[in-house]
């Protein structure tokens, strides 16, 4: 494909708001994790919480769209200049000109859940909580659509944990077809009960700090993100600057609505495929954000699929333990990071991570390291089966 | 203005409907063209592509979806496997977000965790790629009220970067509790379209593509008794397009794809 531009990207999560403050948490090996203080009765495990989005006020004329998750994507829109960044993108492209796709998997459905606790005597929501802008899963993409001032397409991607990955899949389509010129491809996903208590359910949540391919791992910790990247097309004017977006791939596994395919089937069709569409080989990975939730299958099975596709110097890790599983936004949350790795050299390992699992090829590493990488992956894979592999490369790479 | 023209004739290659008093395509198009008046409520469909045990348990937007999604593939004599998909729905699954949230209020460790994995925009989606064995990519989105013209733009846009057939299946269920008065959305609604660049076997309609950016844009409305037939339902824009669609011929359906932003669609009639 014809290389995407990133002209601006950023992310805020439980390891920082921005870019310098995610980038000195990675290095300095320091955890966002905390122990789970959301909610009225937390459950025992760890949770990725983003300090300030209780403090975070929606700009006024918003205030039907308050919520916890558009909070975040406020907070988030505030980092490294990314909003000015889209409102010079709106200037120069016109407002119909940029869309938007969001990925999310929670919405606002924290605040529907609050509802839900607080209904009247007669069985309605409460005043305060009849906003029909908040209830519904394109809330933020309408929200962040009319923040913005943006007029082109505006959409919500919905596919679990690797929505917001697909946005970025879905925003380069809209550039190469010309519906847009410019593309704000983003996650936001926010902590509520919903995920927490359901994947408590599925006896998926680690009480601990998670463990991304330790052998003692034991499950996820729920995090919360908004991340976003703006992407442009190579006009015919000046070189536009910035890493690009080199490949993607996309495909389901058609095995199992929450575990993934036993063979990792669809999850190398999707990095296969990624390759392919950039042009590259496996080789030429310099760094490998994986989607390493820290359950026992997702772990075995990615490992199994990466020993078999990539060489031993490929250098492979989950970030999760930094930020948690921030589910919808993991997809942009970890792309941020890989993004990050190509600009400074850092790659990270599996931070709380102490013994490889055994199914561990050389790939997957404990430490982080340092080196120039050109070309980086970051993998995504959702219930329902749906994943997507985003390949990003160095400006002067592409 | 003008954002955006499909550079190619695009083709629609089938299609399905489903609503209690529009139970599959066949009839509707009867229906619909005022050939056939309309018969009492059917009965919730089975999808045949689940196992006969997940039939009758599946929920409603799985139930739904299904069903216009395989009948659609088999209008366009295509098989299920061989289809990237585009699912769309503006609420999700209402009645377990009702469940959901229902029991987050009361007893949140309670959690059934089958429910809480069908709670993802994309579990019709899911169960089709499993049901159909497809390891094509689906992607399941909303854009509020305006799903069916974003849904339908983001399948076009997939039919002409990758030149092959694609389905778009759109789905709406009833509300269901308290949510009902915020969300709103009535009985069982699902529409399908496969969709490509070649006219298939089957053809339905070719049509012309245009993306307008239009504050006042006004969306065609399909004739009143037939609009009665789904109103309420948060998919409900859809019956325009898929009214002409019944009827054959030229027409020009116009319908939102978001705020100010216009789809202009030029249905051509086969040959």
């Amino acid at each position: 494909m014809r290389p995407t531009c990133i002209t601006a990207f950023t992310a805020t999560c439980a390891a920082g708001a921005g870019r310098d403050a995610l980038l000195d948490s990675l290095r300095a090996g320091r955890s966002g994790l905390r122990a789970n203080d959301f909610g009225r009765e937390p459950l025992k495990t760890f949770i990725g919480r983003v300090a300030g989005v209780e403090d975070t006020a929606l700009p006024g004329s918003f205030s039907d769209y308050d919520s916890r998750n558009n909070r975040l994507a406020w907070l988030g829109l505030q980092q490294d200049g990314f909003r000015d960044a889209v409102l010079a993108a709106r200037d120069r492209h016109g407002a119909h000109r940029v869309a938007l796709v969001l990925g999310t998997s929670t919405a606002c459905v924290g605040a529907t859940e609050e509802a839900y606790a607080r209904l009247t005597p007669a069985g309605e929501f409460p005043e305060d909580l009849r906003r029909p802008e908040v209830h519904t899963p394109h809330s933020t993409a309408d929200f962040l659509q009319r923040a913005l001032g943006l007029r082109g397409l505006a959409m919500t991607v919905g596919t679990a944990c690797s929505s917001s990955a697909k946005a970025f899949a879905q925003g380069a389509r809209l550039l190469e077809l010309g519906i847009a010129d410019a593309v704000v491809a983003g996650g936001v996903d926010s902590l509520c009960g919903s995920v927490l208590f359901g994947f408590n359910s599925l006896e998926l949540i680690s009480r601990d700090p998670c463990r991304p391919f330790d052998a003692r791992r034991d499950g996820i910790n729920i995090g919360e993100a908004a991340a976003f990247a703006l992407l442009e097309r190579e006009g015919r004017g000046a070189r536009l600057t910035g890493p690009r977006l080199s490949g993607y791939g996309e495909s389901s596994d058609a095995h199992h609505m929450s575990t993934p395919h036993p063979s990792g089937r669809g999850a190398r069709l999707a990095m296969t495929e990624a390759l392919a569409r950039a042009g590259l080989e496996a080789r030429d990975i310099g760094y490998l954000n994986l989607h390493g939730t820290a359950t026992p299958k997702n772990d075995e099975i990615e490992a199994q699929v990466i020993a078999g596709m990539f060489p031993a110097a490929t250098h492979g890790s989950s970030t999760k333990g930094w930020t948690g599983h921030t589910l919808g936004a993991a997809g942009a949350l970890e792309a941020v990071i890989t993004l990050l790795s190509i600009e400074s050299g850092l790659l990270p390992g599996n931070l709380n991570s102490l013994q490889l699992d055994a199914t561990c090829g050389p790939q997957v590493r404990l430490a982080s390291a340092t080196g120039a990488v050109r070309h980086a992956m970051s993998n995504s894979f959702g219930f329902g089966g749906s994943n997507c592999v985003l390949l990003f490369s160095a400006q002067d790479a592409a | 203005m003008k954002l955006f023209a499909s550079p190619r004739r695009l083709f629609v290659n089938g299609a399905a409907l489903w609503a209690p008093r529009l139970p599959g395509w066949e009839q509707a198009r009867a229906i619909l063209s005022g050939r056939e008046p309309p018969p009492a409520a059917a009965p919730r469909p089975a999808p045949q592509l689940l196992p006969p045990n997940e039939r009758r348990r599946a929920p409603d937007t799985v139930a739904v979806a299904l069903e216009s999604a395989l009948a659609a593939c088999q209008a366009a004599q295509l098989a299920p496997a061989s289809l990237s998909c585009v699912f769309g729905s503006t609420h999700g699954d209402l009645a377990i977000t009702d469940y959901m949230c229902t029991t987050l209020a009361a007893t949140p460790a309670q959690i059934s965790p089958t429910r809480f994995h069908n709670s993802v925009h994309n579990a019709a989606a899911g169960y089709w790629s499993i049901g159909a064995a497809c390891t094509r990519p689906y992607t399941a989105i909303s854009a509020g009220p305006h799903t069916f013209g974003a849904g339908l733009l983001e399948t076009c846009a997939q039919v002409l970067s990758s030149g092959e057939n694609i389905l778009f299946v759109l789905y709406d269920i009833d509300a269901r509790g308290p949510l009902a008065a915020v969300a709103p959305s009535r009985g069982l609604l699902s529409a399908a379209l496969v969709i490509g660049t070649e006219p298939g076997k089957q053809l339905l309609a070719p049509f012309d593509l245009e993306l307008l950016a239009q504050e006042d844009f006004e969306p065609s409305r399909a004739q009143p008794a037939n609009a009665a037939l789904v109103a309420g339902n948060a998919s409900e824009a859809c019956l325009p397009f898929m009214e002409a669609l019944a009827l054959g011929g030229e027409h020009q359906v116009r319908c939102l794809a978001g705020p100010g932003l216009g789809l202009a669609i030029s249905l051509r009639g086969p040959g």
